[in-house]
C-alpha cells in the first residue's frame, strides 16, 4: 500500500470506500507528517487533537454509511478563514490571539462534507504579498530546491504555507484565498494545482477581508480532479455574503471527460511580456502543443489593456484594504497599545500591529481615497477595470478558454525582491487581471525549470463556467504528466 | 506624485497609523515610487467609461428588516482587549 500521505484526494476517497484503511488511520499519518514538515513553518497553528476527533467521527459516518463527498479527508486551511474556537490570525500581531466565535461558510461547507481539519496554515500577513516573507509568524520555506544548491526558496504567497503543506505531503489538500493570484502563484512555484474560482462561486463570510470586490476562496490540490471534489464542497449561495451568487452547484468531477476537441483556446499577445525567461516562453508554447494535440483549435487574441492591469489593482487593492482594515482599531478584538487618548490608542495599536507591507498599502489606500484625490487614482482605477473586463468579455466571443504562463519566473530564494516592492508585485502579472475581472482562473504544474523547479501554466475559463476550465485543466495536467517531487516530503 | 515625509505624516494621521519619525523619509521614497508607477494609467482613454463597482452582474438580494440573531453577548465580548460589565471599553474621550 502507497503511504497515505502520497494518495490523491479521490485515491483516499476510494481506499475509505474500500475499507484499506480508516478516517482515523489517515489522520493519524497526516499528524505525524504535520511533524515532519514543522521545519518549513507552513502551519501557525496545528490541530491534531481536532483532526482525530473529526477522523473518529468521519469513521462512524463511513461506517453507517453516510460519507460525505469529503469524508475523512484531511485538509489545511488558511489561517484567514474563522474557525469556531481555534485561533485566527491573518498572519498579523494585530489580531493577536483572536479566537472566532464562528466558523466562515467555506470551512463550515467542508466540515458538513465529512473533512478534517489539520490546522491553520502560514500566509502574508492579510493575504498581502507573494513570497510569504510578509508573515507575523516568520516566513514559509518551500519545500523544493534549486539542484545542487541549497538555498531557501520561497513557495510563493499569499497562500504559501497551505501550497508548501500540499506539495510536502502534509496534507491531501488546503484552501486558499486568491485576490490577485495568492492561490494560482503559490500552485505555480509549488508544484500543485490552484483553482480561483468565479467570484461570487464561494462565500467569503467568515474570511478575513483584504479587498472586498477580489477576494475569493478556492482549492489548492495536487491534481485536478481533487480541485474539482474539494469545488463542489465548498462552493454554493450563502444568504450572509450578498455577492455569492444563488446558482446551483454542479458536479465539477463529473466535467473531467478527457474531451477537448473542438474547444477554442485563445493565446494573448500581450502575455509574452518584456523579460520573460525562454523556459517559460518554450513552456507556453508547449502548452499550446498539447491543447493542439488534444483537439483544440487556437487562436490568437488581444486583451488590449493586460499592461494596465497591475497598477490599477495596486490602487484599487490598497484602497479596499484600508477600508477594510480600518476595524482593528483595538477596542473590540486583537492587539490593544495604551495610549493617552483615544486616537493615541488607535494609532499605536495600528503602528505596532500592522508589518511594513500592510502598513505601505493601507498608507497608499488611505490616500487615493482622501479628498482631491479620489477621482484621479481610484475612479480611475475602476474605469481602468472596467477596460480589463471588456477586453476578456471581447475575447469570450471569440474562445472558450485562455492559456497562459502562470507565473513569469520560478521560486525565488527567501529574502531576494524584498527591497523593492513593484519588482514583488511584478509577481502576479498574469494573474491580477483574472480578478479584476472576477473570471475563474487555475494553474497547472506543466514543467520544471533546467534547475528543477515547478512551472505552471495558467488557464483562464468564462464566469461561472468552472466545468470547461476544469476539463481543459484536467487535459493539460494529463499531458504534462508532472511527477516532480519537492525536496522535503514527508514519508 | 512625490510625496515628502510631512505628506506622508498627514496620510498616516488619517489613517491612525503611529510611524516612527525615523522610518518617514524612507517610506515616502516607496510610496512616491508606486505612485508615479501608477500613474500610467492616464495613458488609458477612459472617456465615456463606467468605473466598475462590481464584477458580477447581480441586484443585491433584498430580506426581510428582522432580527436573526443576538443574546450572544458573551461571545462578542470574548475577543475584547479590556472589556468591563459587558461593555467594549476605550480611554477617557470627554473631561
Amino acid at each position: 500500500m502507497p503511504s497515505l500521505t502520497h494518495l490523491t484526494i479521490a485515491g483516499a476517497r476510494a481506499g475509505l470506500a474500500a475499507r484499506e484503511f480508516s478516517a482515523r488511520e489517515l489522520a493519524e499519518a497526516h499528524v505525524k507528517a504535520l511533524e515532519e514538515i514543522r521545519p518549513l513553518n507552513a502551519f501557525i497553528t496545528e490541530t491534531a487533537e481536532q483532526a482525530l476527533a473529526m477522523a473518529r467521527a468521519s469513521d462512524a459516518r463511513l461506517a453507517r454509511r453516510e460519507a460525505g463527498w469529503l469524508e475523512g479527508i484531511p485538509l489545511a486551511i488558511k489561517d484567514l478563514f474563522c474557525t469556531d474556537g481555534v485561533r485566527t490570525t491573518a498572519a498579523s500581531r494585530i489580531l493577536g490571539n483572536f479566537v472566532p466565535p464562528y466558523e466562515s461558510t467555506v470551512t463550515a461547507n467542508l466540515w458538513r462534507q465529512g473533512a478534517v481539519m489539520l490546522g491553520k496554515t502560514n500566509l502574508d500577513e492579510f493575504a498581502m504579498g507573494s513570497s510569504n516573507m510578509t508573515s507575523a509568524f516568520g516566513p514559509v520555506e518551500s519545500p523544493w530546491r534549486r539542484k545542487g544548491d541549497n538555498r531557501k526558496l520561497v513557495p510563493g504567497g499569499s497562500s504559501g504555507g497551505s501550497a508548501a503543506a500540499v506539495a510536502a505531503r502534509a496534507a491531501l489538500g488546503a484552501i486558499g484565498t486568491d485576490t490577485g493570484g495568492s492561490i494560482r502563484q503559490p500552485g505555480a512555484l509549488s508544484g500543485i494545482v490552484g483553482l480561483k474560482p468565479t467570484y461570487g462561486r464561494c462565500s467569503r463570510w467568515g474570511v478575513v477581508a483584504f479587498a472586498s470586490s477580489l477576494d475569493q476562496p478556492g482549492p489548492m490540490t495536487r491534481t485536478v480532479r481533487d480541485a474539482a471534489i474539494m469545488l463542489r464542497a465548498m462552493a454554493g449561495h450563502d444568504p450572509k455574503d450578498s455577492t455569492s451568487v444563488p446558482r446551483p452547484v454542479p458536479d465539477y468531477e463529473a466535467a473531467l471527460t478527457g474531451d477537448i476537441r473542438g474547444l477554442r483556446v485563445g493565446i494573448p499577445r500581450e502575455y509574452r511580456i518584456d523579460g520573460m525567461p525562454a523556459e517559460i516562453e518554450a513552456l507556453w508554447q508547449q502548452g499550446i502543443a498539447w491543447m493542439k494535440a488534444a483537439g483544440c483549435e487556437i487562436r490568437d487574441i488581444s486583451l488590449p489593456h493586460t499592461k494596465y492591469a497591475l497598477p490599477a489593482y495596486y490602487i484599487v487593492a490598497p484602497a479596499e484594504a484600508s477600508s477594510n482594515l480600518a476595524r482593528y482599531d483595538g477596542v473590540r478584538y486583537g492587539l490593544r497599545v495604551e495610549g493617552e487618548s483615544l486616537i493615541d490608542m488607535y494609532e499605536k495599536t495600528r503602528g505596532a500591529g500592522f508589518g511594513a507591507e500592510v502598513r505601505r498599502r493601507v498608507l497608499i489606500g488611505t490616500y487615493v481615497l482622501s479628498a482631491g484625490y479620489y477621482d484621479a487614482y481610484y475612479i480611475k482605477a475602476q474605469k481602468v477595470r472596467a477596460r480589463i473586463a471588456e477586453d476578456f468579455d471581447a475575447a469570450y466571443r471569440q474562445v472558450d478558454v485562455i492559456l497562459t504562463p502562470a507565473t513569469p519566473g520560478p521560486a525565488f530564494a527567501i529574502g531576494e525582491k524584498m527591497d523593492d516592492p513593484i519588482a514583488m508585485y511584478l509577481n502576479d502579472v498574469f494573474t491580477v487581471p483574472v480578478n479584476l475581472s472576477g473570471l475563474p482562473g487555475i494553474s497547472v504544474p506543466a514543467g520544471l525549470t533546467a534547475d528543477g523547479l515547478p512551472l505552471g501554466l495558467q488557464l483562464i475559463g468564462r464566469a461561472f463556467d468552472e466545468e470547461t476550465l476544469l476539463r481543459a485543466a484536467d487535459v493539460v495536467e494529463r499531458a504534462a504528466g508532472f511527477a516532480a517531487l519537492p525536496a522535503t516530503m514527508a514519508s | 506624485m512625490a510625496l515628502d515625509t510631512a505628506a506622508v505624516k498627514r496620510i498616516a494621521r488619517l489613517a491612525r497609523i503611529a510611524v516612527p519619525e525615523s522610518e518617514l523619509p524612507h517610506l515616502a521614497g516607496e510610496i512616491s515610487g508606486i505612485l508615479k508607477w501608477v500613474e500610467q494609467l492616464d495613458a488609458v482613454d477612459t472617456a465615456g467609461v463606467e468605473p466598475m463597482t462590481s464584477v458580477v452582474a447581480v441586484t443585491l438580494p433584498m430580506r426581510e428588516d428582522e432580527v436573526t440573531d443576538g443574546g450572544i453577548s458573551e461571545k462578542v465580548l470574548a475577543n475584547a482587549p479590556d472589556p468591563a460589565r459587558g461593555f467594549f471599553t476605550v480611554p477617557k474621550v470627554v473631561e
